[in-house]
């Protein structure tokens, strides 16, 4: 029948097998490795200037308490922002689409607050609580994640096809039943989009705000710290462990993703709907 | 006596009424339409049929005159769901798979689960499509998803179904057999239908009554009755009985201006 194999061939698309997704990168990602230990080799770069992959392991290797320790704190930095920040972005959200008033009242703010070149508050968030609390950290993570959050599901709740809601009007649907059966759903995807970007984002604004004074405990201050004394490869063995957090927030978010939508943003995007 | 299917009267629809931009999109409509009777609406552009479509559906209020569907006020009917209605855009929630859309209008009346499930699974068997009801929207051709979209607008068998050129984003091939399928599917279950569209042939292979509009402002031209019978079949599309009644319909559209009937890319 015609239109079985036609969903079949799609089927068999979006099921490549994992050796198939992985090689490329892979590759890509081993080659890259091996021409930088080469360039340093070959260009006698000092180790001041830009040490090879293997030094940078070899610290990697020689200290994973430190790193994993500098890890959890960063991590768990990211991980409090990103949680409270969503959970704001999407209530925002909620009453942006709920009412015109808010909408109004709040449009300004978010983009005034986005507008403010946001690292300067981890200063002011600094002289708030004291010197060793994790609080002005979590609270940037919190801000950054909670705009990316807020205009993406505002969008999802509010972006529904004008067949779909004629649709609901016409089986006399109230708009309770609206939101929860067409609004929400449709945001959801838009939810996911936003937290790919959001929780890579969390884990940059967790180390870029320890630059800024506080306790010397998380990735971003011992990377600033390794520099300061001139043990680059030690920094570089700290950024490898700030690039493995990251990674790892945006793979559980995929992850997520895959759970909890049908088909992902793919199906969607494919369906044109 | 049984109530008319949809009697609309002295019927007026003006947007941005008492604003300099005032348009008048229906004039003085006046139309009954029987029980199990199949009724196309045609014309150009800007002649006002979606919007009469969307006045008998209750999506829009009139700015004067009276719409009763199965003799109740237009807004009754909707609150009832006394229509299902179907789009040029099949409109399918993609992330439902094809029963659960079918069983949506049903779950927003309330039926339990089970109930809702079972009439959703007979409506994809009456559409042909019983072995898609777990998939998911994107997987289904154009075709497909609009007798998708069908087998949900007469789920909770409403009486009436409202069509907004339902086959106008599908091809000759697919477009004809949708219009045969059609025509089966009401034949079974007795529905009287309104239909808008753009051409001339969809719309007298498939009714009983075509009301032919002119627009600006948009008002009813002529009503041409096509007795082609009540079996259809593809030999009905040669039959010169059916050329008669779609030159009979042509005829009617002409003396509109031709400007107005290449903004509507009338067929064929």
């Amino acid at each position: 029948m015609r239109s079985t194999t036609f969903t079949g061939s799609r089927r068999v698309r979006t099921n490549h097998s994992v050796v198939e997704v992985l090689w490329p990168p892979l590759v890509f990602g081993l080659g890259f490795l091996a021409l930088w230990e080469l360039a340093v080799k070959v260009f006698d770069f000092q180790p001041y200037f830009l040490p090879p992959p293997s030094a940078i392991w070899d610290q990697f290797k020689e200290n994973p308490q430190l790193i994993w320790n500098a890890t959890k704190v960063s991590g768990l930095n990211a991980l409090i922002g990103l949680l409270v920040g969503t959970a704001l972005g999407i209530a925002i959200s909620f009453l942006l689409g709920r009412f015109r008033l808010v909408n109004e009242l709040m449009t300004p703010l978010a983009i005034a607050l986005n507008a403010v070149p946001i690292f300067v508050l981890v200063a002011v968030f600094n002289n708030m609580f004291s010197i060793t609390s994790e609080v002005p950290r979590r609270l940037m993570v919190t801000l950054v994640v909670y705009f990316i959050v807020l205009v993406n599901v505002t969008r999802g709740l509010r972006e529904v096809g004008p067949t779909q809601l004629e649709l609901m009007r016409s089986y006399a649907a109230s708009e309770v039943a609206i939101l929860r059966k067409v609004r929400v759903p449709n945001a959801v995807p838009y939810l996911f989009t936003a937290l790919k970007i959001a929780a890579p984002a969390a884990v940059i604004t967790a180390f870029v705000s320890e630059y800024f004074g506080g306790s010397q405990n998380g990735l971003g201050s011992r990377i600033v710290a390794s520099i300061a004394i001139s043990k680059n490869a030690t920094a570089w063995a700290y950024v490898l462990g700030a690039c493995l957090l990251g990674l790892t927030f945006y793979l559980i978010t995929v992850a997520l993703e895959r759970v909890t939508t049908p088909g992902g943003v793919a199906a969607r995007r494919r369906a044109g709907a | 006596m049984t109530a008319a299917a949809v009697e609309v009267k002295r019927l007026t629809k003006t947007f941005n009424a008492g604003r300099p931009d005032a348009v008048d999109a229906l004039v003085d409509i006046d139309l009954t339409i029987r029980p199990g009777e199949f009724v196309s609406l045609i014309g150009p552009s800007g002649c006002g049929k979606s919007t009469q479509l969307r006045l008998i559906a209750n999506l829009l209020e009139p700015t004067t005159g009276e719409v009763l569907v199965n003799g109740k006020p237009a807004r009754q009917a909707r609150l009832d769901q006394d229509y299902g209605m179907a789009f040029q855009q099949a409109g399918l929630f993609e992330w439902r798979s094809v029963v659960k859309n079918v069983e949506l209008p049903l779950e927003l009346k309330g039926w339990n689960k089970e109930k809702r499930h079972g009439r959703a699974l007979e409506m994809l068997e009456l559409v042909k499509l019983p072995e898609f009801a777990e998939h998911l929207p994107w997987q289904l051709s154009g075709g497909m998803q609009q007798r998708v979209a069908i087998a949900r607008a007469l789920a909770a068998h409403p009486p009436l179904l409202l069509m907004d050129e339902p086959f106008g984003a599908l091809d000759e091939m697919t477009r004809e057999h949708m219009q045969a399928e059609l025509l089966r599917i009401c034949g079974e279950t007795g529905t009287t239908v309104v239909f808008v569209t753009h051409s001339i042939p969809e719309a007298v292979y498939l009714s009983t009554r075509v009301v032919v509009m002119s627009p600006r402002p948009g008002r009813i031209k002529t009503l041409v009755d096509v007795n082609l019978g009540s079996t259809r079949t593809v030999d009905t599309r040669e039959d010169p009985a059916f050329f008669r009644k779609v030159t009979e319909v042509r005829e009617a559209l002409r003396g509109m201006q031709v400007t107005d009937l290449d903004e509507a890319g009338l067929e064929p």
